[in-house]
């Protein structure tokens, strides 16, 4: 079938230019600097490239974005599917405005989210005070990097589960109800497996984006080393004092897990197209 | 009512299962409705409340005497300029390259597509870094403007390309599939009544994109608005000449300029809701943007099949 098509297609001069166009766009924008990153990199050699990784403070800062990325993606599985299941199985008042609201983090800078925590939880504010009182830090500490991943983070899950949930039939959950299956039972054996990749492709999201996350931590965390340095705001800081090979180290590993997520993410689609219930 | 075939006795056995499941139900359904909105309720209300709460309190004069300082104002300038660059730079070359992915087959094609999801994937930090190496004073294409006395890095330009990468998937995303299930039907139809390129595109495949392309151009704003890290990294945040907006809030915060910092994160956070509702307007309308045959197929099951022809009888066939 595909010989075929190309034996009919013949592209213009004009095909052959937007062709053109796109081509030298993404290579010139995304190919080029990746590649020029990915080479000085690895200018120095692989030695010097994972001395540089491996250095006390470029470990520690990305054990702890690894720590508390996972955690938010923990807490935002739970809570993402349990939101997508109430907006899509549930009539309650009000539910439309929520439903709306879900993508406001997506709309909010990431910057403004980070003012917005302090706002709220800095040790100025009323509820900062009260926590302090009882000597929870939030702002400047890890608390606050995870509330910050969670509501950068909120809609993907929620936004990747519930239109799979609205796609699935109750009739299989009923039947197995009907046969004897508790609702709990019902929705881990029938519901979970049919959202799987749906979560999946949520959480994967969520990583990705928590992994290199920076606006709102930069100013909910501060740049403390060893305490709440994450790594993109440790790359910031070496690229500021122009410590160029250090900030290239950090900056490799978190470029090569993002490509790794990406390439989970397409394998994800094509695992969830087999549910899809449309075709 | 499945079961009304069945005997009597397992009717009732079913419908009491049924009823218990039910009363167990809404305790659950409570339970879960409670919890997800009280986690919405901490976790999103509340700092969009502390905010406001914040940027208000020492009242309305205060919070528009901190938005009209000279470097505010600047600020928010270039914020406007980089957004403009990117939403004219990536609504063209995503048309562009949506048309290109949708119409045309080539070598390497699958590879250069998943090229296009980088920019959501890459941390922003990584990205303006990326661009510092390709563009900065000693960087690969840097050095040759260096020579030519063009600053990019740390200057506008580079703001605007790091705007501009941060911001390449989101038409050229949006369209794609729409263009991918519309076919080329209609475009080839139009081609062999005799239409030019030109007015094929805008006749026939611009009308059938443009909620999809209204909705990549609303997340291309909202995205540019918000950039930050990218930025940061590329302009080294100069006031008065490198800061956007974002940037701005940054530096005001950590001057401890509270109320500053506090006036422009509302301002912007304000123009973000404004930006959600005209996102959730284009959503609902993008779905205008489906082929009219296959809405014409969903809409079959529903037409009352055995009562269509009875009606039918007694009207007049002239």
């Amino acid at each position: 079938m595909k010989n075929k098509k190309k034996n009919r297609r013949r592209y213009t001069w004009g095909d052959l230019s937007l062709r053109g166009i796109s081509l030298f766009y993404i290579g010139l924008l995304i190919l080029l600097p990746l590649v020029a990153i990915t080479v000085e990199a690895f200018r120095g050699g692989i030695p010097a490239l994972w001395k540089n990784i491996t250095l006390a403070q470029s470990v520690y800062s990305l054990k702890l974005t690894f720590i508390l990325s996972f955690s938010m993606v923990l807490i935002n599985v739970v809570t993402g599917t349990a939101t997508a299941w109430v907006l899509v199985r549930y009539r309650f008042p009000l539910k439309n405005i929520i439903n709306a609201i879900v993508d406001i983090p997506f709309a909010i800078p990431t910057v403004v989210t980070g003012i917005m925590l302090v706002a709220l939880y800095g040790p100025r504010s009323t509820v900062g005070m009260l926590l302090g009182k009882f000597d929870i830090e939030i702002i400047f500490a890890k608390p606050g990097i995870v509330l910050a991943l969670l509501f950068v983070t909120f809609p993907f899950v929620v936004r990747s589960v519930q239109p799979v949930l609205m796609e699935m039939d109750k009739d299989m959950e009923e039947a197995a109800q009907t046969l004897g299956a508790s609702r709990v039972r019902s929705f881990f054996k029938v519901v979970f497996p049919t959202l799987t990749p749906a979560i999946l492709t949520g959480a994967a999201l969520s990583l990705s984006r928590a992994l290199g996350e920076f606006g709102s931590i930069v100013i909910v965390a501060g740049n403390i080393p060893f305490k709440t340095q994450v790594s993109s705001v440790y790359i910031y800081g070496e690229i500021e004092s122009a410590n160029i090979p250090s900030a290239l180290g950090s900056a490799v590993v978190l470029l090569g897990i993002s490509l790794l997520i990406l390439i989970i993410l397409n394998f994800l689609q094509r695992w969830s197209s087999k549910y899809d219930l449309r075709q | 009512m499945i079961y009304a075939n069945n005997a009597e006795p397992r009717i009732t056995n079913i419908i009491s299962a049924r009823q218990k499941n039910e009363r167990r139900m809404s305790i659950g359904k409570w339970f879960l409705i409670s919890g997800v909105l009280t986690w919405f309720l901490v976790l999103i209300l509340f700092p969009i409340y502390g905010i406001f709460n914040e940027a208000i309190k020492n009242g309305l004069k205060v919070f528009i005497d901190q938005l009209r300082t000279p470097a505010s104002l600047h600020a928010f300038w270039l914020t406007f300029l980089t957004t403009a660059v990117a939403v004219v730079i990536n609504t063209v070359l995503g048309v562009v390259m949506a048309i290109v992915f949708a119409r045309q087959d080539f070598k390497g094609k699958l590879f250069i597509e998943s090229l296009l999801d980088l920019p959501f994937a890459i941390s922003p930090v990584v990205a303006g870094f990326m661009f510092v190496v390709l563009f900065g004073p000693n960087g690969w294409i840097g050095s040759w403007f260096e020579s030519m006395d063009i600053k990019i890095v740390y200057a506008l330009p580079g703001m605007m390309i790091a705007t501009v990468f941060v911001t390449i998937p989101f038409t050229a995303r949006e369209i794609l599939p729409i263009l991918r299930e519309f076919g080329r039907e209609d475009e080839e139809a139009a081609a062999t009544l005799g239409a030019s390129k030109w007015q094929t595109f805008w006749r026939v495949t611009l009308p059938s994109i443009k909620w999809g392309l209204a909705y990549g151009i609303t997340l291309t704003i909202a995205r540019s608005i918000g950039e930050f890290g990218a930025v940061m990294v590329v302009s080294g945040s100069i006031i008065n000449q490198t800061q956007t907006a974002t940037l701005f809030i940054h530096d005001q915060y950590t001057d401890f300029n509270y109320p500053g910092a506090f006036a422009a994160a509302l301002a912007l956070a304000i123009f973000s809701f404004v930006i959600l509702i005209i996102i959730q307007f284009l959503y609902k309308k993008r779905d205008l943007d489906k082929p009219k045959d296959l809405s014409l197929i969903e809409e079959i099951p529903d037409f009352p099949i055995e009562e269509g022809p009875v009606k039918n009888q007694g009207v007049p066939l002239s």
